[in-house]
């Protein structure tokens, strides 16, 4: 197998006098699916969101494609630039139709031409199936349009790595699976990926490892045949029971 | 048959009550208008306090009548619902008509009817007792002008022309060029506006005689101080506000501070500060004219305000904002400049607009340092012993002026608010 792509050693974290990571110790590899998840307030959001450093973690060290994250990091942006992520809540500019969604950054932060860009985008938005909408404003669209939309937006950067934080949770249940669609052939087609989500059918039919989460830590990993069949820990098997 | 409660109208005989009904009203409203335009009061055999509410009474009644829920008839049951919907609200809504009608006629005679236009001196208004517009007339070029020298006077509008006319350059800016109208309206005009404003108006070079600042005067005035202090005080506001919110603690604190002394002062002590304290502190060679002076001291105070108001619409995006344009790897200049910015200005043009309103009617305050813009030259004007006396015409003619400028103001505020309008 290749190199680690993320490697999180012992990373602790802290909101006010409450620990919500406890020495998470994390290795994803180039191309590997991971899916997390856990019951809520676990935590699994703050670690994914410590990947692309929205959140500052404040012991430990995560080290992304070969680069250290900490205060000292200078290019952050260049970083952040490698690693895309997919929101709960959408979070596409509203003032901005989904065409310049996409381009926005390509332009400005990958100094592309405008031209190419709009192109790039366009095969974007037609690999998520909503090329027809790239004119409208983000508040003209459904849920799960939109989520496309803003996935289509982290695409449009070729990042090395996506981050999904419950990209399904804010839809309606009959548009969760254009979602999962349009993420399962994202999959297939070999992006390093790592979800947060609920959707346990998506985890058995892409993951190769799923994490389970809870009170900060992580509390069991295991290939995803093995999670679902024999998990090992307590905890996890009261989960599965509740959800499956 | 016969309905007892006469004043319960039901929807079968409904039709008959709304004839008597309207009728009712109609005379109670008629014979207020006839004692008001014309004097005529046919009631006069009634008792004092009955004659003098009877259209009242009959119009209750009137209205009482045509009360129903539901009519059928469209305009009825709009005035059921909105004017008429108790005894209360139709009396109010009848004492408001009434009102209407009983100041139109002495209003009317006052300001048109009885007033005088004509002649060129005080005399011409000795005979009325209506409005002397010949006192706004014959002191017009003093009120748009102040005490500009009066052969000069195209210079003040060809400077005017030519500003407005560089202003809609924008409008034609097409293709590539429409990337730098930013930058054409935030830097390059104000530096072609000071620059036209400097040669044209103020003068002193290419064969123009130099007009010292302080016989500028009247609306042109009030127009160069509201235009400087509107195009400076919002990008300083918006730096303003955007420092209050820096994670640098150093930024924030001197972005609160400034804030919070310049709001705290009284703009008219921040005038005279200006005009009087100031050039103490500079060194004696050193001279910034009265007017420049001024106008920084507008600015630095409203932009105050204008930060205030740019930071409530800041507070008002959601964090998922930040995170995406952050996550799409953007910087924080970006991520102002392009996601947060456009949606929090967006969000506060109302208030925005409010701020600037006030700028532009708190320019009268430039008096006290010895400037005179309209209100200014009204104060002039009216204590000239030639013309003693005609006060309120001249503050009818601001009021017009201020409610005017204000007006388009306000308006194409709301222009803009529509045309930045997506659905969230």
């Amino acid at each position: 197998m290749s190199e680690s792509i993320i490697q999180m050693k012992e990373v602790n974290k802290w909101f006010g006098d409450f620990q919500v990571l406890k020495d998470i110790n994390l290795e994803v590899k180039e191309k590997q699916k991971i899916v997390v998840c856990g019951p809520s307030g676990s935590g699994k959001s703050t670690l994914i969101r410590c990947i692309n450093r929205l959140e500052e973690h404040q012991k430990g060290s995560i080290i992304v494609d070969g680069n250290e994250l900490s205060e000292k990091t200078k290019d952050i942006e260049k970083i952040r630039a490698e690693v895309g992520m997919v929101f709960q809540q959408f979070n596409l500019f509203p003032h901005l139709s989904i065409l310049d969604n996409c381009t926005l950054a390509p332009i400005w932060v990958k100094k592309t031409p405008k031209k190419q860009a709009e192109e790039f985008a366009m095969k974007q938005l037609e690999q998520v199936q909503i090329a027809d909408q790239a004119a409208k404003f983000p508040g003209q669209l459904s849920g799960g349009q939109q989520q496309r939309a803003a996935l289509a937006r982290a695409l449009c950067m070729e990042p090395k790595i996506m981050l999904f934080d419950e990209p399904t949770s804010a839809l309606d249940p009959e548009m969760i699976k254009e979602v999962l669609d349009a993420m399962v052939n994202l999959a297939k087609g070999g992006m390093t990926m790592i979800v947060v989500t609920h959707e346990m059918g998506f985890a058995k039919e892409v993951a190769d490892e799923v994490v389970f989460m809870d009170e900060g830590m992580i509390v069991e990993r295991a290939k995803t045949k093995d999670f679902f069949a024999n998990p090992k820990n307590e905890r996890t098997k009261l989960f599965l029971s509740q959800i499956l | 048959m016969i309905n007892i409660n006469i004043l319960k109208p039901t929807s079968s005989n409904f039709q008959t009550y709304l004839y008597i009904g309207s009728a009712l009203i109609f005379i109670g409203i008629f014979d207020v208008f006839l004692r008001s335009f014309f004097n005529i009061n046919y009631l006069t055999f009634l008792p004092g306090s009955l004659n003098f509410l009877f259209p009242l009474i009959i119009g209750l009644v009137g209205l009482q009548m045509i009360r129903l829920e539901y009519s059928g008839n469209r305009i009825v049951d709009k005035i059921n619902q909105n004017i008429n919907n108790n005894t209360f609200n139709a009396g109010l809504t009848l004492i408001i008509i009434f009102l209407t009608l009983l100041v139109i006629p002495p209003a009317l005679d006052w300001m048109i009817l009885e007033a005088t236009i004509s002649g060129d001196t005080k005399e011409a208004c000795v005979a009325t007792e209506g409005a002397c517009w010949t006192y706004i007339k014959v002191w017009f070029r003093r009120f748009m002008y102040g005490m500009y020298p009066n052969d000069f006077h195209w210079r003040i509008n060809t400077a005017f022309i030519v500003l407005i006319a560089f202003a809609f350059v924008g409008y034609f800016m097409r293709g590539k060029l429409k990337n730098y109208i930013t930058f054409y309206y935030a830097i390059l005009y104000p530096i072609i506006a000071f620059v036209i404003i400097n040669f044209l108006i103020s003068g002193g070079s290419f064969g123009l005689e130099w007009v010292e600042t302080n016989a500028w005067g009247g609306l042109s005035l009030t127009f160069i101080v509201s235009f400087f202090g509107l195009i400076f005080c919002f990008p300083l506001g918006m730096i303003l506000a955007l420092g209050r919110r820096s994670e640098l603690p150093v930024i924030r604190y001197i972005s609160i501070g400034y804030i919070e002394f310049w709001r705290g002062v009284p703009l008219i002590t921040v005038l005279f500060m200006s005009s009087v304290m100031f050039p103490m502190f500079l060194p004696s060679d050193a001279f910034v004219d009265k007017l420049i002076r001024v106008i920084a001291a507008i600015i630095l105070f409203e932009a105050a305000y204008v930060a205030e108001v740019i930071r409530g619409g800041l507070q008002a995006l959601p964090r998922g904002q930040y995170d995406a344009a952050k996550s799409l790897g953007m910087g924080y200049w970006k991520m102002q400049i392009f996601v947060i910015l456009p949606q929090a200005l967006k969000l506060v043009i109302p208030g925005i607009a409010n701020t600037f309103l006030a700028l532009v009617k708190d320019t009268p305050l430039i008096f006290v340092v010895g400037l005179s813009e309209v209100v200014g030259m009204l104060q002039m004007a009216k204590t000239n012993p030639k013309w003693l006396g005609y006060a309120m015409e001249g503050y009818i003619f601001a009021s017009i002026l201020f409610w005017a400028i204000c007006y388009a103001m306000s308006k194409y505020s709301q222009y803009l608010e529509l045309k930045y309008k997506t659905e969230r």
